[in-house]
């Protein structure tokens, strides 16, 4: 008797799931269709596959299951003069699936997921959707949306692909760097909403970055000359090695210089420096292989005071050339102070505009208090706890400012 | 292949462009007319009279009503248009890239009702 945990299924799911939806997709041409027949295939598989055992292929079971149900519900429906199966039938008769291995069809429904057409918090949503086989359920909740709104937001997104025509395919050459930004700026922002929750459950912002990883990693077998989609993966990996070092056990923030820097995950910071090497060997830079090599600078300091300081602003000046962004400047200033002391940064820090963002009085704080301007330093402690909203950030903030007095 | 409306936005109270300007956008959406033409895309075009010429007729209870000017919503009026077919999304993408370019002016694109296959 072959013996298949439930944990076996569950993990062919997070990592086919995206992949046969792809399929399905391009055979059916439509969304529903093979977001429904799919997950049919899956309900059966985990009917089955405790007895059975794993087929050799799960995905190409998954797939070729999946079609066939979508295939019989379709005549049966088409039978019964529904327009929209007939036309789904057709379109499966003049794009038949290959026999054999399958293809992999993730690029291009990537590139629908992100198309520039669709709002990035739709593209965010379609993306967790279609290719991470997240539901709708998991993603509003992820994101701290209403799951009513979020249901609507995918419906319209679907709707729209359908209506307005937006293609199934990889970009052409002219269109392609532009949209390839767009979709490694989803995955980043997947990747970020689980690092730097604004809010919410801590559980599931975990799975958010585990899933942006997963997905980079696809991009990255998908697409594997593009040193961009390698950068961003290096920067995840490497931000991601910090994960259980960055907060105490109460959920508390620890800066960087603080954190306990055995406790960072070796194994991410291997791959992640492994992959730097690799971007610099090739030596065609762009802003995510920069803040990696920013990223792969930390992870190679034994701490804060014995880091190549000189180095990261080097970086910074470099990604300040690419994103010429007053919050860039604000962290190139952060490293400043390391190089040159407080007062110069201060000088740099005053001269942005960013008095919305906590960040940019926090750091103002500190640096005021390096200079033992406390009075002003508690100011900028107060401006920034009037808009810092995550709980860990004021938290650390609010000690922050009692320690001024001490 | 699909059909989508390019439709061309005047903002009310921008500025109109110089005589001469109004000369090159004239040359530069000619030049596009004729690029849409020569690649099978076009189905048709053409730029509007200022809003102020339009009349809004409306039907009410049954009752045909008649107003002088543009339809009340919003701020912005269509200047212009094309009806172009293209495969996809993208390719409408495109014209309309090129479109506000020559036009200078902001273009929204909006697919037609897919007719019912014969």
């Amino acid at each position: 008797m072959v013996q298949v945990p439930a944990s076996e299924i569950e993990r062919v799911f997070r990592e086919e799931y995206g992949r046969a939806v792809a399929v399905l997709i391009r055979a059916f041409g439509d969304i529903d269709i093979a977001e429904e027949a799919v997950q049919d295939a899956f309900t059966v598989a985990a009917r089955r596959w405790p007895d059975t055992g794993l087929p050799p292929s799960p995905a190409g079971w998954i797939i070729t299951t999946a079609k066939n149900r979508a295939i019989d519900r379709l005549r049966l429906e088409a039978s019964l003069q529904d327009r929209h199966a007939q036309a789904a039938l057709l379109h499966e008769r003049r794009e038949p699936l290959d026999e054999g291995p399958v293809k992999d069809e993730r690029l291009r429904l990537i590139f629908t997921c992100c198309h520039p057409a669709l709002a990035q918090s739709v593209q965010v949503a379609l993306t967790l959707r279609l290719l991470g086989g997240l539901t709708t359920t998991e993603i509003a909740r992820a994101f701290v949306v209403p799951e009513a709104t979020m249901a609507q937001r995918i419906v319209r997104a679907k709707n729209k692909i359908r209506d307005a025509g937006i293609p199934y395919r990889v970009p052409d050459l002219p269109d392609l760097a532009g949209r390839l930004r767009s979709a490694l700026a989803v995955l980043y922002l997947i990747f970020n909403e689980g690092h730097t929750a604004s809010s919410g459950d801590s559980l599931i912002r975990g799975d958010l970055c585990a899933e942006a990883i997963r997905l980079t990693r696809v991009l990255r077998e998908l697409m594997p000359g593009e040193p961009e989609v390698q950068g961003l993966l290096a920067l995840m990996l490497l931000t991601e090695s910090r994960r259980t070092s960055r907060t105490t056990s109460d959920g508390e923030m620890i800066l960087l210089a603080d954190q306990d820097r055995s406790r960072w995950d070796q194994a991410l910071i291997t791959e992640g420096q492994a992959i730097v090497r690799e971007c610099l060997r090739r030596n065609r830079a762009g802003p995510y292989q920069v803040q990696a090599a920013i990223n792969a600078v930390h992870s190679d300091a034994p701490s804060a005071a014995n880091t190549d300081w000189r180095q990261v602003v080097q970086l910074y000046d470099q990604l300040l050339a690419f994103s010429p962004t007053p919050v860039v400047a604000l962290n190139r200033a952060v490293a400043v102070a390391e190089v040159e002391g407080a007062a110069a940064a201060l000088a740099l820090v005053d001269a942005l505009e960013l008095s919305e963002y906590h960040l940019y009085h926090a750091i103002r704080a500190d640096l005021l208090s390096r200079l033992g301007r406390d009075a002003e330093a508690a100011q900028a402690y107060d401006a920034a706890l009037a808009v810092a909203t995550n709980s860990a950030e004021r938290t650390f903030l609010e000690r922050a400012r009692r320690s001024l007095h001490a | 292949m699909k059909q989508y409306l390019l439709s061309v936005y005047h903002v009310e109270g921008e500025p109109t462009p110089a005589p001469e300007a109004i000369q090159e956008i004239f040359k530069a959406v000619d030049a596009v007319n004729q690029e849409i033409r020569d690649a099978g895309a076009w189905v048709f075009a053409g730029g509007l009279y200022p809003h102020t010429s339009a009349t809004v007729v409306n039907a009410k209870n049954g009752e045909v009503l008649m107003t002088d000017g543009p339809f009340p919503e919003g701020k912005e009026h269509i200047g212009g248009f094309w009806v172009i077919q293209a495969k996809d999304l993208d390719e409408a993408l495109a014209w309309a890239s090129k479109a506000t370019l020559a036009c200078q002016g902001p273009v929204e694109v909006r697919p037609f009702e897919d007719e019912p296959e014969a």
